[in-house]
């Protein structure tokens, strides 16, 4: 099939930035929508253009760093929910569509190339309180800690975030509250974490406002969005965590 | 802005039950607008609040969408949305019009500004005649109009507020968060009906002057 892209392009953080209209020809259906652009940017290597730049790393949707807004959707998920661009297929698209593709739009991830931005805010919110400290020592017996079986599980769900920052993306008011509350919420939900769980809440949330992310008006557009399909339920939860720490 | 939302949601719940005292004649609207007006002490202390609240809510709302704007200075080209409610869409539209209705509000029934020749009426006791005023009032289709549009609109802005002040306080969990969503929908379509019902009645002749 053959498509009309209509692609971000943005030489560094400096520029302003505009959209620039590309073809892509005899894209297969089984080729993945990164394929599609690495297909288009051999195109234009060929002909002695700049290549689109764009992130990726482990093409099976576990790492998080494919960060493509398709049609106004992050990692195209009008098309397909719970999986991340790289695991999108051009199946889903048809001979002559248009697609515009954009990165991640927010004041705390700032545009780095054409489609890739900084999402170092969100490492900066880990580093604020999102582990659990270890007082070094022998090596503890695997067990010696009960955690409840719900609450393991519960842990993992949370756990299953890959911070691709989706969430912020698809967020009309470019908020990374479920980011944070999936951290919270992994952390808190275990007995280990417990330990620290009031300190935490406040540093993080402390950080994501500090980083000029915008608040939450509970309309899930992340929980669509989100490759993990991480439930809000775990903002409800932070909310709650928060309160309590006050 | 959770907290003062539920504040007013609160008082809109307490307005219905006056409100619908009207399907019990005239003797008990009257009665209960004639206890409201001479208990000035709980009245104005009951108006200051719900000032505060209001204003609260005003101003966090304004204060959220300022950092909203910050947080997100270059704008998508075509954003989408696949999961966002209209009436989550449209909390700042809807948020508008309910502050105009208020003020409208006001001044017809409580200030007796607007359409005053509906509000200078007494009773056989003496006192203020509230329930001819609003038969008079709601026999006017234009004015029921004006009131049903605007009351649509705050129910629609209740439907997310109410389910979303659950997620903001932290109330929800994972069993509850689909129940208490939904009836909160259902609750305020619930008030709508009950508000709609009194100009619709009035209309149709199902509650007459004295």
């Amino acid at each position: 099939m053959n498509l009309t892209l209509n692609v971000w392009r943005q030489r560094n953080a400096q520029d302003k930035g505009h959209f620039l209209e590309y073809q892509a020809k005899d894209i297969g259906p089984d080729m993945s929508f990164l394929e599609m652009l690495d297909q288009m940017n051999e195109d234009l290597i060929k002909q002695g253009s700049e290549p689109v730049a764009f992130d990726s790393d482990c093409r099976e949707g576990i790492c998080g760093m494919c960060s493509l807004v398709i049609n106004g959707v992050p990692h195209g998920a009008q098309f397909q929910s719970g999986s991340a661009a790289c695991q999108l297929h051009m199946r889903k698209f048809k001979d002559g569509d248009v697609i515009t593709i954009e990165p991640w739009r927010a004041k705390a991830f700032p545009a780095v190339k054409d489609l890739v931005c900084d999402r170092s805010a969100f490492d900066r919110i880990i580093q604020a309180g999102g582990y659990i400290s270890v007082n070094t020592g022998g090596t503890p017996d695997a067990n010696t800690i009960p955690v409840p079986k719900p609450a393991a599980e519960r842990a993992m769900d949370a756990a299953a975030c890959i911070g691709c920052g989706a969430c912020v993306a698809a967020c009309k008011n470019a908020s990374a509250m479920l980011f944070v509350a999936a951290k919270v919420s992994h952390l808190t939900t275990l007995p280990q974490g417990q330990v620290e769980a009031k300190e935490r809440v406040q540093k993080m949330v402390a950080r994501m406002d500090q980083e000029g992310f915008g608040h939450c008006t509970n309309q899930s557009e992340c929980q669509a969005v989100c490759p993990k399909e991480i439930s809000v339920d775990f903002i409800a939860q932070m909310n709650r965590e928060y309160l309590k720490s006050l | 802005m959770a907290a003062s939302g539920a504040a007013l949601a609160g008082f809109v719940v307490a307005h219905l039950a006056g409100n619908l005292q009207i399907f019990l004649g005239q003797e008990a609207v009257n009665r209960y607008a004639h206890f409201l007006k001479s208990t000035p002490g709980l009245l104005w202390s009951a108006r200051l609040f719900l000032l505060a609240m209001g204003a609260l809510h005003v101003v966090t709302s304004a204060q959220l969408n300022r950092e909203a704007r910050a947080a997100r200075p270059e704008p998508y080209a075509g954003k989408a949305y696949i999961k966002a409610s209209p009436a989550s869409r449209t909390m700042f539209a809807s948020g508008l019009i309910i502050l105009g209705f208020i003020v409208y509000h006001l001044l017809h029934f409580t200030f007796l500004k607007l359409h005053p020749q509906y509000g200078q009426l007494t009773d056989a006791l003496g006192r203020h005649d509230v329930y001819s005023m609003m038969v008079l009032s709601f026999l006017n289709p234009l004015i029921c109009a004006a009131y049903i549009v605007p009351v649509f609109c705050l129910c629609l802005h209740l439907s997310h507020g109410l389910s979303s002040l659950f997620q903001s306080l932290g109330i929800n969990t994972e069993r509850s968060r689909a129940g208490l969503a939904a009836g909160a929908v259902v609750f305020a379509w619930g008030l709508f009906a009950g508000y709609a019902i009194i100009p619709i009645a009035c209309q149709l002749g199902w509650v007459k002057l004295p």
